[in-house]
């Protein structure tokens, strides 16, 4: 992965002493609380229904075991002993004090880390694939251009306070992981017809109140481009975006209010000046950072090995969490490991210290000291031989990380929601651990199969809820917390946005809404289907009827 | 004690302010909140200004003055001579469009000062005004931002291409002066320094 070299360290280290300036500041009376938020807003610092919460950046999600060791420390140090893994590859800390953040921050940059631009209005950051350089299906590794846009995004001088937070996210896979449609720039990378990097760009994408999937701005872009093309869209953004309401703040609204011609229009005549100016990347650069992301040092390994293979035919149990949290890796001998954050009845995405310094043990002695976070909010091995893995289970399971739910029901994408976030409308937590809790059966669970149930507190959605197969939202109903449900979202090449099965329901509610959902997938599926087939095929009608029956029943008896 | 931050090259030194600002009268006319789509994004709950109050603007007879942008289209004629003489500099809020006052000077480098107002710190449309003023507009003179200016801006205005700094009165410049160097080696190249930091150093060494 990519290392510091002195200019990154400097950039890091002289952003600690400004932001504990800015602290100073403000704990002085020298800042007002207005005048804060921005300053702290773009570090990452949320102030937060019971505390400050801090999220740190995982650039693209790659981390170190060193890295992992040093979030796991600052957890114990500075917060509960625990942190949560967000949809953005993010880290978490829901307790840190206001004041100690200076030093998270300095003890961030001893292992090249920071809170740059997490949250705020501006570029933050940016996610790709979590199997990145090791996907059978890659085309080409998006994390050396992630690096560079990671570089030319941070302080960036005139995208410093856009009229909104700014998302990018880039893939080179053929089935897309890193939900480049709902972003506010996707970028796609393929190879051209003449054996060239290219980029095909999407624009305009989003979830939150008003969710979008991004339109194609441009099919063909060479490499070397992609800063400048993406200073043409955030120039036009900056500029022509609305700044007197936050709801319709973001680039979508404005590419929707123009249309995209009208938008391309626009961003075209900007780029034919920015076109080739200084910041076009060299080869020279490109190269440079891809060093930092060439193949791990992978022994030459038959594609099978016997004694994985004898331990999956005795061992059920090790053979259901192959099948569902082991995954494909382009070199023979070696696999890619999901350590799942979604064990029944517990926050997803949450990690302790004793689990983060696990992992980051696990990275060491098993995938080459590094690892990834996924915006499915699970931390992944990438490089682990076939021969480590009845090891690697073993360890994982001990740290109550081997719950084999991965794209199962239970593997569910959960914001903090109501519980820790003042933006919430709802919980989101309770949610997802009744849920688990109501199929906690992995037999019935691997029955259903492939499902995806993303649950947002709010309709920031953070929780991705609008692509969740089935999406569950929380809205506040006369001061009462109160969830809507989708069916239908997907995220991927062919993303599609959910549609509203009817009116909302009480939190306890909940399980049973979901119980029967799934009960109208089992009855009407073919032997082929996922959820989101028989959904796309039958409609959300059958579901609908199903999940109001009870209802509707009732109301006809209070009308009789 | 002067709030005004002038760079000279690199070096930051607080001096006089030697402009006047002058300011629009307030309207009595309603505020325009809504405006068509095709620019309801550049107007959308900013004022407009109406033809009085470009008319009752008061300009002072000698000395340096920055005029407002609607001010300097609308009497252009009556200051030429100030004009020639280096007196006259305009200012202009955020919402407002370069190519106006393009259409009606030409020769920017005419303007000895063209300064930009932000009427709230979280307005990054100044960034770009200053980036385009510099690098599609070809300004040369000084480039000035005044309003909501606290010292946390002034590291990303200078490298927008602004040349001084009205620092807001209740804050010390000589507190902020200090963020003009926040950070020594920027990543990308901007209208200060237009190289990006893998153009400027080998970085492979």
């Amino acid at each position: 992965m990519y290392q510091y070299d002195k200019l990154d360290q400097q950039i890091v280290d002289e952003r600690v002493a400004q932001y504990r300036d800015q602290t100073r500041r403000y704990l002085a009376g020298e800042l007002s609380e207005d005048e804060f938020r921005p300053l702290r807003l773009q570090n990452g610092l949320y102030i937060q229904r019971y505390a400050p919460m801090l999220r740190i950046a995982v650039p693209y999600g790659m981390l170190s075991s060193r890295q992992l060791h040093k979030l796991g420390d600052i957890a114990k140090n500075y917060d509960k002993d625990y942190g949560h893994f967000s949809t953005r590859q993010n880290l978490q800390l829901n307790w840190p004090k206001l004041e100690d953040v200076p030093d998270i921050l300095a003890e961030l940059a001893t292992v090249e880390m920071h809170a740059i631009q997490t949250s705020g209005n501006c570029i933050r950051n940016i996610t790709t694939d979590q199997f990145a350089g090791i996907a059978p299906d890659e085309v080409i590794d998006p994390r050396a251009m992630a690096e560079v846009m990671r570089q030319w995004s941070t302080f960036h001088p005139e995208f410093a306070l856009l009229p909104r937070k700014f998302k990018i996210a880039v893939s080179g896979t053929k089935q897309d992981r890193a939900v480049v449609q709902a972003h506010d720039i996707g970028m796609e990378f393929y190879t051209d017809t003449t054996g060239k990097l290219a980029i095909k760009v999407w624009v305009g994408g989003g979830l939150g109140r008003t969710p979008i999937l991004g339109s194609v701005i441009r099919e063909h872009l060479e490499w070397q481009h992609a800063l400048t093309y993406c200073e043409a869209i955030i120039r036009v953004y900056n500029l022509h975006g609305r700044r007197d309401n936050i709801y319709k703040a973001r680039v979508k609204i404005l590419v929707k209010a123009l249309g995209i011609e009208e938008f391309k229009k626009q961003v075209e005549a900007e780029w034919a000046h920015l076109k080739d100016a200084p910041n076009t990347i060299t080869e020279a650069e490109l190269a440079r950072v891809g060093k930092h992301f060439e193949d791990m040092p992978y022994e030459q390994l038959p594609a099978h090995n016997a004694s994985f293979d004898a331990a999956v035919a005795s061992n059920p149990v090790f053979a259901a969490w192959v099948k569902r949290c082991v995954h494909a890796h382009k070199t023979a001998g070696y696999r890619a490991v999901t350590l799942s954050l979604k064990p029944h009845g517990k926050a997803p995405g949450d990690a302790t210290s004793a689990q983060m310094h696990a992992v980051a043990d696990l990275a060491e002695t098993y995938s080459f000291g590094e690892l990834r976070v996924s915006h499915e909010q699970n931390l992944i091995l990438a490089d682990v031989k076939l021969s480590d893995l009845f090891s690697v289970w073993e360890k994982a399971r001990a740290a109550g990380l081997a719950t084999p739910n991965i794209g199962l029901l239970t593997d569910i994408i959960c914001c903090p929601g109501g519980d820790f976030c003042s933006l919430a409308n709802a919980k989101s937590i309770p949610i997802a651990e009744a849920i688990q809790m109501q199929f906690d059966n992995l037999d019935y669970l691997h029955d259903i199969g492939d499902i995806e149930l993303n649950i947002s507190g709010c309709m920031n959605a953070c929780g991705h809820h609008h692509v969740g197969h089935i999406g569950i939202l929380g809205v506040d109903k006369d001061s009462a917390e109160f969830y809507q449900v989708s069916i239908g979202g997907k995220q991927g090449n062919d993303a599609s946005i959910g549609a509203v099965i009817g009116p909302s329901f009480a939190a306890d509610e909940m399980p049973s809404v979901i119980q029967k959902l799934i009960d109208v997938y089992i009855k009407e599926r073919t032997d082929e289907e996922r959820f989101i087939d028989t959904v796309r095929r039958l409609g959300i009608a059958p579901f609908k009827a199903h999940v109001y029956a009870d209802k509707n029943s009732a109301k006809d008896e209070v009308a009789a | 004690m002067s709030n005004l931050i002038k760079l000279n090259g690199e070096t930051a030194s607080i001096v006089e302010n030697e402009w006047t600002c002058v300011n629009l009268p307030a309207s009595q006319a309603e505020q325009r909140v809504q405006a068509g789509k095709v620019v309801l994004f550049k107007l959308t709950g900013e004022k407009s200004v109406t033809d009085e109050q470009v008319a009752t603007t008061v300009i002072p007879a000698t000395g340096k003055v920055i005029v407002p942008l609607s001010v300097f289209i609308a009497r252009k004629n009556a200051l030429v001579s100030r004009i020639n003489a280096g007196e006259i500099g305009v200012w202009l809020d955020t919402h407002e469009v370069l190519e106006h006052l393009n259409e009606h000077q030409a020769d920017l480098n005419a303007l000895p000062i063209i300064a930009v107002h932000v009427e709230r710190f979280a307005d990054g449309r100044i960034f770009s005004l200053g980036t385009l003023l510099r690098t599609r507009y070809g300004f040369k003179n000084e480039l000035r931002a005044f309003g909501d200016i606290l010292k946390d801006q002034l590291f990303f205005l200078k490298r927008s291409g602004f040349t001084s700094f009205l620092i807001r009165a209740d804050r010390s410049a000589a507190d902020a002066i200090t963020s003009l160097h926040d950070f020594s080696q920027p990543y990308q190249g901007a209208v200060d320094e237009s190289q990006p930091v893998f153009k400027r150093y080998n970085r492979t060494a």
